[in-house]
């Protein structure tokens, strides 16, 4: 039993950053309706840059995570003015090509700029130290890790709720040709949605690149989106924040409970098999119920 | 110098499809103008193309212009029609069904630089007119009536704050009733607050009884326009639009086939 809670703490701790991650990956498809499959690209450069900023340049931790966020977010301006605002009016595949091919620039950049070594945060940003909660030991650095996730979901769930920019964003995603016709500017949505979208990815990089070191695996972390996604629903924020709580959650626990008897990295594909068999059973997720059916 | 002035627009979509052939009309400040015609007759593109959407349907204005206010329009984006006082409110009652009835109007009020209070305030002006909506507020748009969403539509339209109100079919799919009430509120609208209003209507005898001015309009230009109180003694406009037929004669399947002939302005 307590390692069953034990599971599911470290769980949920992984699957929050999960869940920020593919909270990007959402808000991006759901305005522009783009798959973009440079997420994990994102988070890999996330948590490069800071640790670049951290360790190499020895630029102290509140600065070096601040200028990661800029440039982060420069990077999504960037990114959607060069590369997706030309492509609006053509296919969507095209675009999804688009973004396949930007994953892969990405990483080989980050492979130029800094190798392919494993490269850890020093002098540690947060204490590995546990902290024992009744019967279940957490270390500091997944608190902290839980913690900033949540802060970051809670910010964007409250600017698209209460701001103006995040309400018209929303009614972009609904109707974009009704919101241009109360003057909202599609692409200054689809500018916002693609550098939210690169931020959050970025401090998911930061967060797990503290718990796990950074490498060029990192990239395979923003694959996880995918299973937590769609497990809530593409088109559904909610949906991605509870599907990557999940996918944490589950992988963690068929990992341990099943490495045993199929010799390891069970781990690894769980959260996969978890996206074909939702995607065969419940194709839409949980949340992303495609229309309003009025009665 | 009236308030809107179309001036012989021509429009293609696609490149080859002419829609609008030569499409003109005025709107004089303070005035509710109705626009008739059958379907497919244009309406609905003189709408798009004075608000700048045609342009996120491959649709283009090729030949004359559309002056607003003084300062020529067509070609702006839509976004920067908005900001100068057009506000198209679209067919179908298209709220955004994800949104809750109040942020329906807080996006409404995008272009508009005001405060909090002042956008509360907006929002209580709203509901003054549409009571129904406050009750509503905080239920999704999607879930709403079909009279109440063409309510939000109508307020979303109010939030802007426009000096022309463009109000594509208000009626369409409401029962009788409903469509009194909207009509009630666009003459409110029109008299308490000011806005100038242009109508596209099938109910032709709901939109010549409240507007001032009436455009008949088929195949993409206009056949006729006069003041409403003309347009609705015309023998035709009775004939064709307000499906009166000459006092105590029945009509004829002979008479029905002669329909387009008897139409005297198509010369």
């Amino acid at each position: 039993m307590q390692e069953f809670l034990q599971l599911i703490v470290t769980g949920l701790v992984i699957g929050s950053v999960y869940a920020l991650v593919a909270m990007g990956f959402a808000l991006i498809y759901k305005s522009t309706s783009i798959i973009n499959f440079a997420q994990g690209e994102f988070v890999l450069l996330g948590g490069y840059i800071c640790w670049w900023f951290y360790t190499s340049l020895g630029v102290p931790v509140v600065p070096a995570f601040l200028a990661t966020m800029a440039i982060a977010v420069l990077m999504g301006l960037v990114l959607e003015r060069v590369m997706l605002r030309p492509m609006i009016g053509e296919p969507i595949i095209s675009v999804i090509m688009i973004t396949i091919a930007l994953a892969t620039v990405l990483k080989a950049l980050v492979t130029i700029l800094w190798g392919t070594q494993i490269q850890v945060f020093t002098p540690a940003i947060f204490s590995q130290d546990a902290i024992k909660f009744g019967p279940v030991l957490v270390s500091e650095v997944y608190l902290w890790t839980f913690g900033f996730a949540f802060l970051f979901l809670g910010v964007f769930a409250a600017f698209f709720k209460f701001t103006r920019v995040g309400i018209s964003m929303r009614a972009v995603a609904d109707d974009q040709q009704v919101a241009q016709s109360m003057g909202i500017s599609v692409k200054r949505v689809f500018a916002i949605s693609w550098s939210i979208g690169a931020l959050v990815s970025a401090v998911g990089g930061i967060l797990v690149g503290n718990i796990n070191g950074i490498n060029i695996a990192l990239a395979d972390f923003g694959l996880k989106v995918f299973p937590a996604v769609i497990l809530g629903g593409l088109d559904s924020i909610p949906g991605a924040i509870i599907g990557g709580l999940t996918i944490g959650i589950l992988e963690n626990i068929m990992g341990s409970y099943l490495d045993i008897y199929l010799g390891g990295g069970v781990k690894e594909i769980a959260p996969f098999i978890v996206l074909i068999v939702i995607l065969m059973i419940k194709p839409y997720g949980l949340f992303g119920i495609k229309e309003i059916e009025r009665v | 110098m009236p308030l809107l002035e179309v001036n012989n627009i021509e429009v293609i979509y696609d490149d080859v499809i002419l829609v609008l052939k030569g499409m003109s009309l005025e709107v004089e400040e303070g005035q509710i103008v109705a626009v008739l015609g059958a379907n497919g007759a244009g309406k609905t593109t003189t709408l798009k193309a004075i608000s700048g959407l045609l342009k996120t349907e491959e649709g283009e204005v090729t030949d004359g212009e559309i002056v607003f206010d003084g300062e020529k329009i067509n070609g702006l984006e839509a976004e920067n029609i908005v900001k100068k006082g057009v506000f198209q409110v679209m067919e179908g009652r298209r709220v955004f069904e994800d949104l809750t009835a109040k942020e329906n109007l807080v996006a409404a009020a995008h272009t508009q630089k005001c405060s909090r209070s002042e956008l509360d305030e907006r929002i209580d002006a709203v509901y003054s007119y549409f009571p129904r909506l406050k009750e509503r507020e905080n239920g999704l748009a999607g879930y709403l009536s079909g009279g109440e969403q063409q309510m939000l539509v109508i307020g979303r339209g109010m939030m802007a704050k426009p000096k022309l109100m463009m109000l594509d079919e208000p009626s369409l799919g409401l029962s009788p009733l409903l469509v009194s009430e909207i009509f009630e509120i666009i003459v409110k609208l029109n008299k308490e607050i000011g806005t100038t209003i242009l109508l596209v209507e099938q109910n032709a005898r709901m939109a010549l009884n409240i507007a001032d001015h009436g455009y008949i309009m088929e195949n993409g230009k206009i056949v006729l326009d006069d003041t409403t109180e003309k347009l609705k003694n015309n023998e035709d406009v009775k004939r064709f639009y307000l499906g009166m037929t000459d006092m105590g004669t029945k009509r004829s399947y002979r008479d029905v086939k002669h329909y387009k002939r008897r139409k005297r302005w198509l010369t």
